[in-house]
């Protein structure tokens, strides 16, 4: 073996048995950014791209330029948020509690990335479209989508407004801002720069979303996508939630010797900006400064949200079989929950004992909600959607071919 | 009534759609400015502007990605790939997203897009400019798929492709271009402007989706074709002086199962034939079809003449493309039967 070429291979900082180690990652202090002006070109957010806009510093107050541009909240709008965000937790532990119960085949969970979605949907306006992934339930917890409709889909009975088609978590909410999601990554991001460009043709004055994980990155319609709005350049915002990992995979293999995912769309010309998506306050003031640009004409914009996936990959997956137990306790950037709590308790809009007694409001409603749509058909009492359901909707009109199957099935 | 190549009854198609609809886009490769390789999209950019007929990037996932992005937003693209030999990149985009949009939403979004691609060899294509990719759509629920041979169809079929609510994968053989050709490559070129199936209605007209045509009437044999092959197919049984029936099926998916059956019924006997590599082909299906159908009608077992199960070659092409004699001699064998 003489040859001075060697393939290199990324690796996480730990893997299970060894002591979670983040001591590598950058973190700068909170409030070091500065808000570029809302036309910025992609040559003059370099920094922005490879740094990290935070506002809450560890004592839990607001700092920087980015806390000026927000302004202060008022306490019911971050109040609202720290709801929506325990809502996203609570369903999430109660739905992969009745997967294990066996009651529905699948869950995936949000748990850490809530403030993300929280923030962000609670800054679009009617008429606007995520095209998501299957991570961002919390776009539709925000955006008031009745919670029947929501646990429905997972459980696939009557509730459910995809007749059961659809795998639980893939949901489709077109009135409530929310495009049909689909399990082959990636995919969406480039519907997304489409649904923008028709909306600047027809002269919408809307937005569109785009929303990838950085494991998805290295799809081809990632590329696709920030080269599609690069050439057209229409109002669209395009995420990406970077959890540092993907299933099992390291985020490293995905981002290579690249530093940021936000600073790929520098080379397409594309402006970019990394965010602490554990940051509620620093998500409000992005998203506020990228629909500001966006909806003014500027054009589109990346935001990678830096964040930790905290549960498993889905209710199919163990992580302990590939990264350590704690590693999540030992995240730099905390819990979103836990760091808007502690904001707000600060400015003397919320408690320990509000906060407990809003936890009890909040998980009485879900388990009530739960208790209607279980009681539509679970899989231990499964009360099935028709079968005849499967052939409607393939197409607008059914053709003879399918109609004879239908016919051939008895229904 | 003007005679029209197909090139220009498909551009005419595409310019009473952008006229009559202001939600028609139309882009691909090359489609803008310079008007299309095979100048399809000739003068569209300049009358009705880029904001309607634009050129993309040389990414297959950004032509029809894109275009259902638009689609679900209430546009209606027609989009082009410029040979349906690279329609692959595109594939996924197509086949997990265009054709399942409409049933995974449960109706809340729809994808009323139409894909263009130039396909079919019999022009020295070689390996990437020849391919017949058909079956790779037909097997998939949720898109139609159509191709027409004659300028007539061409216009009315796409006019219809990009008025339906569903995604159409609308194949042009592109040999049939500019003139019928019936496999005698030596033959002097033909065109259709000298042919009375160039003939083309001027403005709106419509042909149905799922309809085949009867390309030639006839009661000993049912030759269930589409594309170049239908004018291969036709000049065989022209020199046989066989009375067949020639059904150009025209839509592929949906088949149409109601013609298929009457005329095999009649005959009682069935050649299907098509270029594309036999394995697993369109033919195979039809096939299948018929034989669940008509299996108390038939006199011969089936056959069919099809592309050989290799890559489109580049200088044997008139050993790889089906012609008239091949499909005299499987005429000849079912007659016998």
């Amino acid at each position: 073996m003489s040859s001075k070429t060697r393939l290199s291979f990324a690796h996480p900082p730990a893997r299970p048995g060894e002591q979670p180690d983040f001591s590598s990652l950058e973190i700068p202090k909170a409030g070091a950014l500065a808000v570029p002006p809302l036309d910025v070109a992609a040559t003059d957010c370099v920094e922005h791209a490879n740094s990290l806009i935070r506002v809450l510093n560890d004592a839990g107050e607001p700092v920087g330029p980015w806390a000026d541009y927000l302004g202060s909240p008022d306490a019911d709008t971050l109040r609202t948020g720290l709801a929506d965000m325990m809502t996203s937790r609570i369903i999430d532990t109660r739905m992969l509690n009745a997967q294990r119960q066996g009651k529905m085949s699948f869950y995936i969970q949000q748990i850490g990335e809530e403030a993300i979605g929280c923030a962000f949907r609670r800054a679009l306006k009617p008429g606007d479209m995520n095209f998501a992934t299957y991570r961002q339930q919390s776009l539709l917890i925000a955006g008031d989508y009745p919670l029947e409709k929501l646990l429905g889909q997972i459980y696939s009975n009557a509730y459910d407004p995809l007749l059961g088609r659809q795998l639980p978590t893939l949901h489709s909410a077109r009135e409530h801002g929310f495009f049909t999601i689909s399990g082959n990554l990636g995919t969406q991001y480039v519907h997304a720069v489409g649904w923008a460009m028709a909306n600047a043709l027809t002269g919408k004055d809307n937005l569109a979303v785009g929303w990838i994980g950085d494991g998805s990155t290295a799809s081809n319609d990632f590329h696709t996508g920030l080269l599609s709005a690069s050439s057209y350049w229409p109002p669209v915002i395009l995420n990406v939630v970077n959890n540092q990992w993907a299933i099992s995979t390291y985020t490293g293999v995905a981002r290579g010797h690249g530093r940021t995912y936000a600073a790929r769309a520098l080379g397409y010309g594309l402006p970019a900006l990394r965010v602490d998506g554990n940051d509620y306050l620093a998500v409000m003031a992005v998203t506020k400064w990228a629909t500001e640009r966006v909806r003014g004409g500027h054009g589109p914009v990346l935001i990678e949200w830096y964040t930790y996936r905290v549960g498993a990959h889905s209710s199919s997956d163990d992580p302990s079989a590939y990264r350590p137990k704690d590693e999540a306790k030992a995240w730099p950037l905390g819990d979103p929950i836990e760091r808007l709590k502690q904001h707000l308790i600060l400015r003397g809009d919320w408690s320990e004992e509000r906060h407990v007694q809003a936890e009890a409001r909040i998980l009485a409603e879900i388990v009530d909600v739960q208790k209607r749509v279980e009681a539509a058909g679970t899989l231990l009492d499964p009360q099935p959607i028709p079968g005849a359901s499967i052939f409607k909707g393939v197409y607008a009109d059914t053709p003879e071919h399918i109609r004879r199957q239908r016919q051939e099935m008895g229904v | 009534m003007a005679r029209l190549t197909m090139i220009e009854a498909l551009r005419d198609a595409m310019d009473v759609m952008l006229e009559r609809d202001e939600k028609v886009v139309i882009f691909g490769e090359d489609v803008g400015y310079f008007g299309g390789v095979f100048r399809c999209t000739a003068g569209l950019q300049k009358k009705y502007g880029e904001e309607r007929v634009f050129d993309t990037p040389i990414n297959e996932s950004a032509i029809v990605g894109l275009g259902i992005g638009m689609a679900a937003q209430g546009m209606k693209p027609c989009v082009e790939i410029q040979f349906a030999d690279y329609v692959y990149p595109a594939y996924d985009q197509i086949t997990q997203e265009a054709a399942r949009i409409r049933h995974r939403s449960n109706e809340q979004f729809s994808c009323p897009i139409v894909i263009r691609m130039p396909t079919g060899g019999g022009i020295y294509g070689g390996q990437t400019h020849s391919q017949s990719p058909e079956a790779l759509f037909t097997h998939v629920a949720g898109l139609k798929v159509v191709q027409p041979c004659t300028p007539h169809d061409a216009k009315g079929l796409l006019i219809t492709a990009m008025e339906d609510p569903d995604p159409v994968i609308f194949l042009e053989p592109k040999r049939l271009y500019n003139g019928p050709f019936n496999g005698d490559h030596a033959a002097p070129a033909q065109s259709w402007k000298s042919h009375p199936l160039g003939e083309v209605p001027e403005g709106h007209y419509a042909i149905p989706l799922g309809k085949a045509r009867v390309h030639r009437e006839g009661s000993a044999v049912t030759i269930l074709t589409y594309g170049t092959m239908v004018f291969v197919a036709e000049a065989a049984v022209d020199s046989l002086g066989l009375d067949a029936e020639i059904v150009d099926l025209r839509s592929l998916l949906p088949l149409d199962l109601e013609a298929i059956e009457a005329s095999v019924r009649k005959t009682g006997r069935c050649v299907v034939i098509h270029e594309a590599t036999r394995t697993s082909g369109l033919a195979g299906e039809i096939i299948a079809c018929v034989q669940e159908a008509c299996f108390y009608h038939l006199e011969a077992p089936i056959m069919r003449v099809t592309g050989w199960d290799a890559p489109y070659p580049h200088a044997q092409e008139w050993d790889y493309f089906p012609g008239q004699e091949r499909i005299r001699r499987a005429l000849k064998t079912v007659m016998e039967a």
